[in-house]
């Protein structure tokens, strides 16, 4: 009744190319807006947006990354969490090296560098495909931890390898990373950072390097012989893919845990980022925000519901049960619904369209 | 077609047929130990419609593959616009404006129908990656203009119902025709066609033919194309090369090939009358 | 130019000047690739088989180990607790391919992975929410003391493992080349389709296949957590079976285990001569950097066949 494009005429293809083509779908993303911007900040605690929120966005901006090129580009990818910690250090290098820099710049920039090596670490997808390239994406994982643990250069010769994010301010005195900042402020400042982003990466995929991605994805093949060079598509994915992970690393990092340090983007993190495109759906931007919002809160609502049974002290059995449900929950997702929650959101709204006469 | 008609339309297709666009030169081009193809040359003339017949595993498609450079030959010259070319290139190849539909449909399964005929504009559009994250000026420009060529080949081959419908769902017949209409949106010089009406009906069989006149007609594209029913063949063909155990075995306007003794001994056995 | 030298010149030296270490080092290395190649082959097993590329063999090897030494720690008898343990494993393989495997039959390779994926997580879960996360110690009674064969100290133990997977490969073999049910195997490797119209049942097929899989899951869980203990690492160290395969081809027995062979001494010698130099733990990325490079000149693996792709 509610949710009805009848009478919603697009009388341009301009229209019928917007990114929310229909009315509600306008109205229904600008009060997301409105309660993610304004209602949150104003009301959330600060222990639900340090705690939730803000890693639930860092989280989506990775999902994105890893999206983009297995959801998109179909290049099947296990070493999202090297890819995370490159940006993270790349930004602590360069905030300390350059302390005048300003924080968006840094973020740009160390995006940008993990741009360059995702490109490097891409390079074998032309000549392998599919598992193959799942395990040389594991190198990447394995050796960048690896490099940034051993090699001293990276932690600024500190003698614990572990290091405290430096506090970068977006004007004036207003902190946005570092222990200097706010809840609200850091909160705010990734949340800007994931929406432009988002937008960005939502244009990128529906236009021709989307369609290349694509194309190359669904028949590689078929793909070079309308034109498209399959290694530089697979190169271009990898890139903007890095450096989605880049940046969300760099949030990690400077504005979601304070501390740089290689141990926080372990294998289980390139997993965990990996589950959220299946539950949430590959090839699909709202999917991957629906797919961390669902990985990040299970272990809450687990710890809880553990908590509520009486078994307080319980963290180990909770860590493995949560392993155990990621784990079923992944193949009930695979066999139910290979597209996700992106998928179940659309076959709902395809029912709100009929609602209430379906016929 | 009555035999006037037939005749009148001979004289205005010599019109239309132009100098040669490719040939192929002595191509021979093995797979380990396999000869898929020796020694077999033709060419192809602008304008005309060209069909490349012969019985199952004679080449056929590998020909194809070898002129919009999928497969490189070992031996031969490949000859485009006059250019000798040791070999061709698949990114070459789409640049000069060789289109190709294949034997197996190979359309962009995940993609909607509209996505899929876009791809076909990929190389005509220019825009940076930066400006199609922003969505702004020359990427929004590019967008809508190619879409509204795009449109046109969809009203042309009649699928504006299933635009936005992933190719995946659609039945096979209206695959074929999204293919082709992928195909149409390169502007192709030279359109490759790969078994276009393998298992259609005769009705989508007819709706097919009248797609690749019309194409050959109005916008004077050179078609090359392998076929297995002879009908089709014999009434829309100009000329028919037949391969035969990857060996060029008869080269010629469609009578006179349907009269050579060995095509009759190869490939259409003994005449029944 | 100093670094050069450092990485360039002083191993060999090192290596050249003490000739017997290197080959100590090399033995010690190819007898703990012998490990790598028996995860490896429950991999390639499950790959010809069903074309499931099993990215939770090394669950498997560490659910097995976990169930083996739970029950030897319940005070039950090895010979017993190996049966039970068997029993566990076919039960997990009628599981697997009841839950996972007949739903998502046809399905792109990909997903298959993802759902293999899945089963890893379930299973690390699932045997450490049973037996807990503690190291346990197992001990089978192989002597650990090291021989001394030709002048070279090596460790007994790891004769003992190589020995172990020699039977179990010409066990292996024997069971694919000379019974009914191995021929089948084979059929149904080849051509999923041909075989099952000549009436091969698939399901049974795939549940054996996984079976055999965990079974010698299991022989690589006893052998690793004789040496390590037996501990949620087994399973970590079980992805290094992934650049195994990568070497020596996804479908080829002789390669996974050469490929094993290769990674386990190259890995060793790595770290030995060439760990310091570089910062040490260098063995946690050089088998997949290995399999990387490598991937780069021989995509198919080293016993894999070239593929020509048609259209």
């Amino acid at each position: 009744m509610i949710y009805r494009e009848t009478g919603q005429f697009k009388t341009s293809y301009g229209a019928d190319q917007a990114i929310f083509p229909i009315a509600q779908d306008r109205i229904g993303m600008l009060i997301i807006m409105a309660l993610a911007f304004v209602a949150i900040p104003l009301t959330a605690s600060d222990y639900w947006l340090t705690t939730i929120l803000l890693p639930l966005v860092i989280y989506g901006l990775a999902a994105l990354g890893l999206n983009i090129l297995t959801g998109y580009a179909g290049q099947l990818s296990l070493g999202t969490g090297g890819f995370m910690a490159c940006g993270a250090f790349a930004a602590y290098k360069l905030s300390t090296a350059f302390p005048e820099l300003h924080v968006l710049v840094v973020f740009a920039l160390s995006g940008l560098i993990t741009a360059a090596v995702g490109m490097l670490f891409g390079l074998p997808s032309l000549r392998i495909k599919g598992f193959y390239l799942a395990v040389a994406t594991l190198a990447a994982q394995f050796f960048l931890l690896w490099l940034f643990n051993k090699v001293p250069w990276f932690t600024n010769y500190s003698a614990s390898g572990v290091i405290s994010a430096p506090p970068l301010a977006i004007w004036g005195e207003t902190y946005v990373t570092g222990f200097e900042a706010t809840p609200r402020a850091k909160y705010l400042f990734a949340l800007s950072i994931v929406t432009v982003m988002a937008l960005a990466a939502k244009n990128m995929t529906r236009l021709k390097i989307g369609r290349a991605w694509r194309a190359i994805r669904d028949m590689d093949i078929a793909a070079e012989i309308m034109g498209i060079r399959p290694l530089a598509t697979k190169l271009s994915a990898f890139a903007v893919s890095s450096f989605y992970c880049g940046v969300a690393g760099a949030l990690w990092a400077f504005a979601y845990t304070g501390a740089v340090e290689a141990l926080a983007f372990d294998i289980n993190v390139s997993f965990r980022i990996l589950f959220m495109i299946i539950i949430g759906g590959l090839g699909s931007i709202l999917g991957s925000f629906l797919g961390a919002a669902f990985i990040v809160l299970l272990p809450i609502f687990l710890n809880n519901a553990l908590l509520a049974m009486g078994m307080a002290e319980a963290v180990a059995l909770a860590s493995h049960l949560e392993f155990m449900i990621m784990g079923a929950l992944i193949i009930f997702f695979l066999i139910v619904e290979p597209h996700g929650l992106a998928r179940l959101w659309q076959i709902g709204k395809e029912k709100l369209r009929k609602w209430p006469f379906p016929y | 077609m009555s035999g006037v008609q037939q005749r009148e339309s001979a004289v205005q297709r010599k019109r239309q047929i132009g100098e040669v666009l490719l040939a192929v030169e002595n191509i021979g081009l093995r797979f380990g130990g396999v000869q898929a193809l020796s020694g077999v040359s033709f060419d192809i003339r602008e304008g005309e419609i060209r069909a490349i017949i012969g019985p199952n595993g004679a080449g056929k498609s590998s020909m194809l593959n070898v002129i919009n450079g999928f497969y490189q030959p070992q031996e031969g010259v490949i000859v485009w616009r006059g250019q000798r070319l040791r070999r061709m290139r698949p990114h070459f190849a789409a640049r000069s404006g060789i289109a190709r539909t294949f034997q197996n449909i190979a359309l962009f399964k995940g993609m909607s129908t509209l996505d899929n005929i876009m791809t076909g504009r990929m190389l005509k559009m220019r825009a940076t990656m930066l400006e199609q994250a922003i969505y702004w000026g020359r990427a929004r420009r590019e967008e809508l203009e190619h879409r509204a060529f795009v449109e046109r080949i969809i009203d042309f081959l009649e699928i504006q119902h299933i635009r936005n419908v992933p190719v995946g769902r659609l039945p096979y017949g209206l695959q074929k025709r999204v293919e082709l209409a992928r195909a149409l949106a390169m502007q192709p010089t030279l359109l490759l066609l790969d078994e276009p009406m393998a298992g259609m009906n005769l009705e989508e069989k007819e709706d097919m033919c009248r797609y690749i006149l019309d194409v050959n007609e109005e916008f004077g594209t050179t078609v090359a194309l392998i076929e297995h029913d002879m009908g089709v063949v014999m009434d829309i063909s100009d000329r028919v090369v037949v391969l035969d155990y990857g060996r060029l075995l008869a080269d010629g306007p469609p009578e006179a090939v349907r009269r050579d003794p060995e095509v009759i001994k190869a490939y259409l056995g003994v005449p029944h009358e | 130019m100093e670094t050069l030298s450092a990485v360039l010149v002083e191993p060999f030296v090192a290596i050249a000047e003490a000739p017997m270490f290197f080959f100590e080092v090399l033995i010690g290395g190819l007898l703990s690739g012998v490990m790598y190649a028996l995860v490896a082959l429950g991999f390639v097993l499950i790959f010809k088989a069903s074309g499931v590329f099993n990215f939770a063999q090394g669950a498997m090897v560490l659910f097995a180990a976990l169930f083996f030494v739970g029950f030897i720690d319940l005070g039950w008898p090895i010979w017993l607790s190996l049966i039970v343990t068997i029993l566990v494993m076919i039960l997990l393989a009628l599981a697997i391919e009841r839950v996972v495997l007949r739903p998502l039959v046809n399905q792109d390779p990909i997903i298959l992975f993802m759902a293999t994926i899945g089963i890893t997580f379930f299973l690390d879960g699932f045997g450490q929410t049973l037996w807990g996360s503690d190291v346990r110690r197992l001990d089978i009674g192989i002597p650990e003391d090291p021989l001394i064969i030709a002048g070279l100290y090596i460790n007994q133990f790891d004769i003992y493992a190589a020995v172990i997977c020699g039977l179990l490969v010409l066990g292996l073999a024997l069971f694919f080349q000379y019974t009914p049910t191995g021929r089948a195997l084979r059929a149904v490797a080849d051509d999923h389709q041909a075989a099952m119209s000549i009436g091969i049942p698939l399901n049974v097929i795939w549940a054996i296949v996984w079976t055999v899989a965990g079974i010698v899951g299991l022989v690589a869980g006893i052998m690793w957590g004789a040496k390590l203990g037996v501990q949620f690492n087994l399973a970590l160290i079980a992805l290094k079976a992934l650049p195994v395969l990568i070497l020596g081809g996804f479908t080829s027995v002789p390669g996974a285990i050469v490929g094993g062979l290769i990674i386990g001494a190259g890995e060793k010698v790595a770290e030995v001569f060439w760990g310091e130099v570089l910062g040490g733990a260098i063995e946690d990325w050089f088998a997949y950097m290995l399999a990387m490079v490598f991937l780069l000149f021989r995509p198919q693996g080293l016993f894999g066949e070239k593929i020509i792709e048609r259209v």
